[in-house]
Parts: structure tokens; sequence; C-alpha cells
């Protein structure tokens, strides 16, 4: 299991709240774990560009939640030999200074098992897990194994969750509240939909956990007109599209701050 | 066969693993999957289109010289007569109804040898539907005719460049599709597949099959449910449907998996397309490529309800090899005049290789003939010169 040591920094959720109740506008940036050599370079770099956490993809072979870009990003990791393991072994040593999220498909826990996915998270440090597949009436097995290891389990509400779900979504999630801004796959747009304030507003209407919106949120001009409504925003295609295009650790950070600047600090 | 109930489990297989976004269109579906079936007149209006448009019932051939030549009574179901050529038209016409009732104006489906795209296309045509059809890289490359097929009948095909480039990315395409257009699009899935309820919904589609079949065996075995029946099995709708005509006997029931795609004997238990089930995949979980000569075979995976009828032992899934299956491909044409699609050819190929062992001599034998063979010929064709 884990070590105090493991624990010391707080829950993503704590410290979610607490950056929130102070004030503050939350971003978490997106990274595909093993994209590049340097990706734990990117991890610290946009880190100290301002990032408040940060969610690292563990690329599956088959991502139906996600469009071209972390597709792209996805099958270029394993391609260069990226694993589960490998992934989770690297951020144990990555000295990002802020809270980190996994997010991954259900076999890849499934096939590690419940308890060892969620014991092997937590050893390494990492605070919350993200798994958008798995869907509310079959949460129970991984979200108690993951509890008793102190990873927090984010759940998704979708802009098609009716109340009595959100409700039950929001109740439930840990972390902070995973809002989906778009119906559809991950991936830039150049509108930001109008479903991305209204599922915002469901939410936050019905929790005091810090409430996120993702999935379409791709200009610092976007992410400020949701956080009008929402406590932050998880930035994904947009940095990845950049990283491949060999951005590195700068051109990444640059882009954190340029989103951070456009939320305030 | 039972109904697998709200959570849509088979035993420890099934469910529905689909992001939250698609929670609510998969329920939407089975209440109105629910309310159209207990509709007679939905009912009658799929009956009348099976019967006038498609041809139904598909006869039961029994082969005289191969049964012969095997020492064995074969019978034949044959599918490969029904209106496009293959049992995947029983299925397509079922959905597309649905969707018009559920107000849903587009359908999108995916495909692998091209059969279930041509089924789709052809019911949005019969329906006015609009159609889309995802189909993995290399399949629109092995299967031009079916591609050229679709496109006649209006649809688009939109060719599949990610992962392997064939069934299961036509899959993840078209999911990706839904997630975004649910409002007014039905996902018309082509086998027992995917998330609950597609393969409940799949399965009673297609167990028209199975439930002809038993009766036309008992008409032509003067009284008695046929030993063994066999299918053969990618995601498994043919096997599905037929094998839901004869489960509550005491026919040995056999699903033919491709030996390059045999999820059955080969997967392990995981979650992938929305549905807990076997799965060709790594030690991290990374799903594998399936690779058969017939690409309606090359799914890594198979429908839950198999990986259940699997587990308790009601039915059993060999595999067959490329080798063993040209062989069989070219018996049937040879010896019955029936050239089948390579997907069924699977079946015939395990019972010619248990002829006399595992099949003992005398006993009836009933494969369903899921296809004809017309889009393979340019394949073999290749393959003989």
């Amino acid at each position: 299991m884990t070590t105090d040591a493991t624990f010391a920094r707080g829950t993503l959720e704590t410290a979610l709240r607490q950056r929130r109740d102070a004030g503050h506008k939350l971003l978490i940036p997106y990274v595909t774990g093993g994209l590049g050599r340097d990706w734990l370079e990117v991890l610290r770099a946009i880190a100290d560009a301002g990032a408040d956490a940060i969610e690292i993809g563990i690329p599956f072979s088959d991502p139906v939640m996600d469009g071209p870009v972390i597709q792209q990003a996805s099958a270029e990791a394993l391609s260069s030999g990226a694993t589960p393991s490998s992934i989770i072994a690297a951020l144990a040593g990555a000295d990002a200074g802020v809270p980190l999220a996994v997010m991954t498909y259900y076999n890849i826990v499934l096939r590690a098992g419940h308890r060892r996915m969620a014991s092997t998270l937590a050893a390494a440090g990492i605070s919350a897990a993200i798994v958008p597949d798995l869907p509310l009436e079959e949460l129970d097995g991984w979200a108690e194994e993951a509890a008793a290891a102190g990873i927090e389990a984010v759940l998704l509400v979708a802009p098609t969750s009716p109340p009595d779900r959100l409700k039950a979504l929001c109740a439930r999630s840990r972390g902070f509240v995973y809002g989906v801004g778009v119906m559809g796959v991950t991936g830039e747009r150049d509108w930001l939909a109008a479903s991305a304030l209204t599922v915002a507003r469901r939410c936050k209407e019905e929790t005091d956990t810090p409430v996120l919106v993702g999935v379409g949120i791709s200009s610092p001009e976007q992410a400020r007109e949701v956080v009008a409504v929402a406590d932050g925003v998880v930035v994904g295609s947009a940095l990845v599209h950049r990283l491949l295009q060999g951005a590195g650790p700068q051109g990444a950070a640059a882009f954190v701050a340029e989103i951070r600047a456009a939320i305030g600090v | 066969m039972r109904d697998p109930g709200r959570g849509g489990r088979y035993g420890d297989f099934g469910g529905r693993f689909v992001p939250e976004s698609l929670v609510p269109a998969c329920q939407e579906l089975e209440a109105g999957f629910t309310s159209a079936w207990a509709d007679p007149a939905f009912r009658s209006r799929l009956d009348g289109l099976l019967c006038d448009y498609v041809g139904r019932p598909t006869p039961v051939t029994e082969c005289g010289r191969l049964s012969q030549r095997l020492g064995i009574r074969l019978l034949l179901k044959r599918e490969d007569l029904a209106h496009t050529g293959s049992h995947k038209i029983n299925n397509v016409l079922g959905q597309a109804l649905l969707a018009e009732r559920m107000g849903k104006r587009r359908l999108i489906a995916e495909t692998g040898a091209g059969q279930h795209g041509v089924a789709a296309a052809t019911a949005a045509a019969l329906l006015g539907l609009e159609c889309l059809v995802y189909m993995g890289a290399v399949d629109v490359e092995r299967q031009g005719l079916n591609v050229f097929r679709m496109e006649l009948l209006g649809a688009k095909v939109q060719a599949v460049h990610s992962g392997s480039r064939t069934l299961k990315d036509a899959i993840n395409e078209a999911l990706r599709d839904w997630v975004a257009t649910v409002e007014t699009t039905h996902y018309c899935i082509g086998s027992v597949v995917g998330p609950h309820p597609y393969p409940h919904i799949v399965r009673e589609l297609q167990r028209v099959v199975g439930d002809e079949a038993r009766e036309q065996c008992r008409e032509l075995l003067g009284g008695p449910d046929p030993d063994i029946v066999v299918a053969c099995v990618g995601g498994g709708s043919n096997a599905a449907g037929t094998f839901a005509g004869f489960v509550d006997t005491s026919a040995r029931l056999v699903g033919v998996e491709a030996a390059g795609g045999a999820a059955l004997s080969n997967g392990i238990p995981g979650v992938v397309h929305g549905m807990r089930s076997r799965f060709l995949q790594d030690e991290d979980g990374q799903i594998l490529e399936a690779t058969s000569i017939s690409a309606g075979l090359d799914y890594p995976g198979v429908g839950p309800e198999h990986a259940f009828l699997g587990s308790i032992g009601r039915a059993e899934y060999p595999s067959a090899d490329d080798t063993e299956v040209l062989a069989a491909f070219h018996l049937l044409a040879e010896t019955e005049g029936i050239i089948p699609a390579l997907e069924p050819a699977h079946a015939l190929a395990w019972v010619v290789r248990e002829a006399g062992k595992s099949i003992p001599s005398g006993s009836s034998v009933l494969v369903t003939l899921s296809g004809r063979g017309d889009k393979d010929v340019a394949l073999v064709q290749e393959l003989v010169q």
C-alpha cells in the first residue's frame, strides 16, 4: 500500500479545494504518458507554468472516447514502447510538484486487477484516476479498491446526463467532478459548445466538489468563458497537438501559461 | 438463451461499459426495443418485410453428395439466399424500423467483410434513411465490390485508417461518431457485440434463423432435432441466432472461430466496445489484431453471450485455419454447387475435419450457411492463381 509520505501532499481534491476557496480558477492540463522522450520534463514545465494538477493519459489501443489527436499520441507512445507499468513507474519519480491524476480505459485497469492497479498508482504517488468507460452502474468494484488505496475516482458528467444521474455522479465523484463540455470525443473545436456552460452550471448547483470542464476546450478564450461558471478547465488535445508538433517542454509551458493568464492567476 | 435483464448480463459477461455521454442513449434504445418488440404492429411490419422483401423463410437444403462423402447427414440453413446475400439483413431491418420508430433518421454502421454494411445501406434505402458505413481501410481494399455496392445503395462509406484498420477500428470510429450525434443517429451494430442492449437486440432479431431451422429440421428429419448445430463466429450474430433456436434441445452447439481471431479459445476476459467478454489482448490489456482470410471474422473479441455459453459448457468454440477453410470453400462448391462465403466456410471446415471423429458417422449436422461467396470469389481467385 502507500506510505504516509505519499499522502503528505494531500489528495487532489484537497489541493483543488484550497486553491478554489482562495479565489483561484483551476487548470488541469492533459499529457499522454510516454509521448516523446521528454514527457516528464513536459510535466515539470507545465506545473511551473501554472497547472494546479496534471492528468496523464495511460494509452490504450482502442481509445473510443478520444479524437484524432489523442489517438495519434496514444499510438505513438505505445509504438515507442510505453506500457502502463513504465508510465506509472516514471511518474513515481516525476517530481512535478502538483497532484497527478491518470486517465485510462477500463480494460487496462481490469487486466492489472482493481487492487493491484490502485495500489500501484498509490505507491507511485498518484492521487486520482479517471476511467471514462466505467459507468456508474459498474463502478463499485474499482471505486472500493481505489478508495482503500487512497486513489480518488473522478467521474464524468455528460451534457446528456439526466438530473438523477447527474446528482448521483456528483455525489460519488472524488478529486473533482469532470464535466464533459460537448457531446463528442476529445479534440479541438473552434467554437465553445453551449453545453460546456450548461453542464458546469448543472454540476455547480449540485455539488461543492470542484467542477472542471474538459473535452473541447481548445483556446485561452474558451477557457476564460468556461471558468465564468466552472471552477476550472481540463485542456487536453490542444496541448497534445502542440506536443505532437514538437513544442517540447518550453512550448507546452508557454501554452499552459497562456491559459493560466486567460483564466487568472 | 434468456433475457439478460436490466444490466445486460450473461453470467460474468455483457454489461454496458460506455462513457457517460452514451449511457442515456443506451437506456433509450433499451426502452425503445422493449416497447417495439412487444408491439404486434411493429412485429407484423418486420415479419412482412422479412417475408416479402428478404424472401424468408430461407430453405434448409440437405446436401446429397457431400453428406455421402462425409458419412453424415449434412443440412444447410440457407441464409446465403436471403436478400443481400447474408443473414445480416434480418438484423438491420429490425434496427432500421426501430430507428424510424425512435425518430432517428440517420443510421451509422460498422462493417468488416461488407455484408453488414450492404445490408444497412439496403435497409436505409428502403426506409429513406441516411446511412454512413465505417469500414477499416484494409477491408475497403479487400472487399472493394461491397464498397461499391453500398455506394450504389446511396450510403457513404468512410474508410478507417486507425489501429489495425479492420472491423475493430470501424467499431471504434462508429462509437466516436455516435457520441457526437446520438440525438439524431441510431448506431446499427451488426453483431451480438457492444454495450447492452445491443447483444440482446441483435440476437433476438437473428433468432428467426434458428427458429425457422428448428421447424425445418424436424420436418426433414421426421421428428428429432439435429445432433449437432454449427455456425461460424466472428462477433457471433449468425451463431447466436441459430443457437437461440436449439439451446433448449439436446443438440451439440458448435461455434467455429477463425484460428487468427479465436477470442473464445485464446482470449482473456476484458472490457472493450462496451462489453465484458473475451478478447485477444497482451499482458497490459492492449487489444491485439486478429488475422483471418475472412474480413468478417477478423475481430479480436466475441459477443458476450458466446463467452457465457462457452463458460458454462453449453456451446463449444473450436477454430479453423485459413487452409482448411479454403479447402471447405472449394469442396462445397464442387460437391453441392453452392459457393459459400469464407465466414461460413469456417463452420464447414470444422465439420469436414471432425466428420467420423468427434462427429460420429451417421450424425445429423445443421450448418448455418450465413452468406454467399460472391464477395470472396476475387480473393479466392488470387489465392488459387
